[in-house]
């Protein structure tokens, strides 16, 4: 695990310094990736301009949970973001050679091409976190279920960018479809889950367990009646959600490199 | 005749992809189901806003799946395969073509939006029509009109992807502009909230930039927001901005050339 940590760590300071290269690309690149990922909060922003509140909830509310969607996905996008490349690597027998390689698979892929930039995706979703987060009113127990929720919603957004990539062990040219998932499951929580049908939230939390990231995590923290009217018990089970995320992404893997024979030429 | 052949063979390029295109018709289908019910939300609790009813609202969102590919809103297309061969060297084998770099290029980028709407345009649209309630043009003249404002759109998107992709000339990476052209496209050209809901001022001035004409205008030629001699209007609008951005890809690409050293011999 270590071992696997350092090898990261090395790769992933190889591809900075590269990108460094080009000092004005990188710049220009972190900053509008800054702008971008915020521009979805400006556009809530001005639906509120509209209107006095989205499904029952404020704006602050809605930027607490956008922020911690946010603060998810960007960790995961971060430090695993590239897997969704690994069919290019296919196609162009890269990841024959990383086979042959004393470092995990996994590290490699998700390390190539290693974007610092990418952490402009983490500052954004901070910046709207912590303004969301001055209009809770904090307990210690509040604050624990804040910090277990970021960190599993990292992790639920790891494996869908894991899971979802494996896909292309099979076919190499449909990566987009994850892209309904991750960035799909990102753009969905942004959203309270009263604006959507009971089938899909219920769907989003039994079936592919988005609702963890932080709709349940946030009723709690914000002191907010379960709208569905489901167990409050869900409200804690987001490492739960995690943890079997994590075991069933595994097990994908395995079987997708497991599956893998290589293009051929 | 000649632009004719390269359109087509750059449709038939696209169309090799079809995972990739299923995959695409299948993400663009799940944002736009998101934001309809987002939009149901904001509709609900406010009828007319931005003087839209919510079956205009859910319409717009759909047409804009369909615009995302098809005007290449994100950027991409033939001006991406420009700014790669500018950075590789082989721009030189396109300068001494005996034909226009742009007419070139434009007539590919013709041919991809022409096979992007017919598949991830259609597609999705058709999708979001099984599930939500759209409005379609009565009159086949709103049909036509809106048919004759889509391929205008794209030259102006093209014009805009050429210039970002142009700076490759002096910057050798294109990735920062084009990043930071995405940005602004994605916010103005009125796919993160329809430019009607803007407020006051930023709505005006949102209203004349070029990007307008990628979503707002054909929509409301679609919605009948837009009719009788106004759709002339709209034209002239579009028209301007493709003979202005297209002459200022002619005027940086001639300054370019000048910068282009041919090595070796």
């Amino acid at each position: 695990m270590v071992d696997a940590a350092v090898a990261y760590y090395r790769i992933a300071g190889l591809w900075v310094r590269a990108s460094m290269v080009y000092p004005v690309s990188f710049w220009m690149m972190a900053v509008g990736s800054f702008l971008m990922t915020g521009l979805d909060f400006v556009g809530i922003w001005i639906l509120f301009g509209n209107v006095d509140d989205l499904g029952g909830f404020s704006l602050a509310e809605i930027g607490f949970l956008y922020g911690a969607t946010g603060l998810g996905i960007a960790f995961a996008d971060l430090f695993v973001g590239r897997v969704e490349r690994i069919g290019q690597m296919i196609r162009f027998g890269r990841l024959d050679t990383m086979m042959t390689k004393p470092v995990p698979l996994i590290v490699q892929v998700c390390a190539d091409e290693f974007a610092l930039r990418r952490f402009a995706r983490v500052f954004q979703a901070t910046i709207i976190f912590i303004w969301a987060a001055t209009y809770v009113d904090w307990t210690l127990p509040r604050s624990l279920v804040a910090v277990e929720m970021v960190i599993s919603g990292s992790l639920i957004f790891f494996c869908l960018f894991v899971s979802l990539a494996c896909i292309q062990f099979w076919t190499a040219d449909s990566s987009e479809a994850a892209n309904a998932f991750t960035y799909g499951g990102n753009t969905l929580t942004q959203f309270p889950m009263t604006v959507f049908p009971s089938e899909v939230v219920k769907a989003l939390t039994f079936v592919v367990p988005i609702a963890f990231v932080n709709w349940y995590p946030a009723l709690y923290i914000l002191g907010r009646e379960d709208p569905l009217g489901l167990p409050s018990a869900l409200q804690f089970a987001s490492p739960v959600a995690a943890a079997v995320m994590l075991a069933l992404t595994a097990l994908v893997w395995r079987t997708g490199v497991r599956h893998y024979r290589s293009t051929g030429s | 005749m000649l632009f004719a052949a390269v359109a087509t063979r750059s449709f038939r390029r696209y169309s090799t992809y079809v995972g990739a295109t299923l995959a695409g018709i299948f993400t663009n289908s799940v944002f736009g189901a998101i934001m309809c019910f987002v939009y149901i939300e904001v509709w609900s609790a406010n009828p007319d806003a931005g003087g839209y009813d919510v079956t205009d609202a859910l319409t717009y969102v759909w047409l804009g799946q369909a615009m995302i590919m098809t005007v290449a809103v994100w950027g991409g297309g033939s001006p991406d395969d420009l700014a790669a061969r500018i950075k590789t060297g082989d721009v030189v084998i396109d300068f001494y073509r005996p034909v226009g770099i742009l007419g070139w290029y434009l007539a590919a980028d013709l041919g991809r939006a022409a096979y992007h709407l017919l598949t991830r345009g259609l597609a999705p649209t058709l999708v979001g029509g099984l599930f939500f309630d759209l409005r379609y043009p009565a009159d086949p003249l709103t049909w036509v009109l809106f048919a004759i404002a889509v391929p205008l759109a794209v030259v102006v998107s093209f014009a805009l992807r050429m210039l970002a992709a142009l700076t490759a000339f002096w910057l050798l990476d294109d990735v920062g502009p084009r990043t930071l052209l995405g940005f602004v496209a994605l916010f103005f050209s009125g796919l993160t909230v329809p430019l009607v809901l803007l407020p006051g001022l930023l709505r005006d001035v949102a209203l004349a930039l070029p990007w307008a004409t990628f979503l707002q205008v054909p929509a409301d030629i679609w919605l009948g927001k837009t009719t009788g001699i106004e759709v002339l209007g709209a034209y002239a609008f579009i028209l301007a901005w493709a003979v202005v951005l297209l002459a200022g890809c002619a005027f940086v690409l001639r300054r370019a050339e000048r910068r282009v050293v041919v090595q070796g011999g």
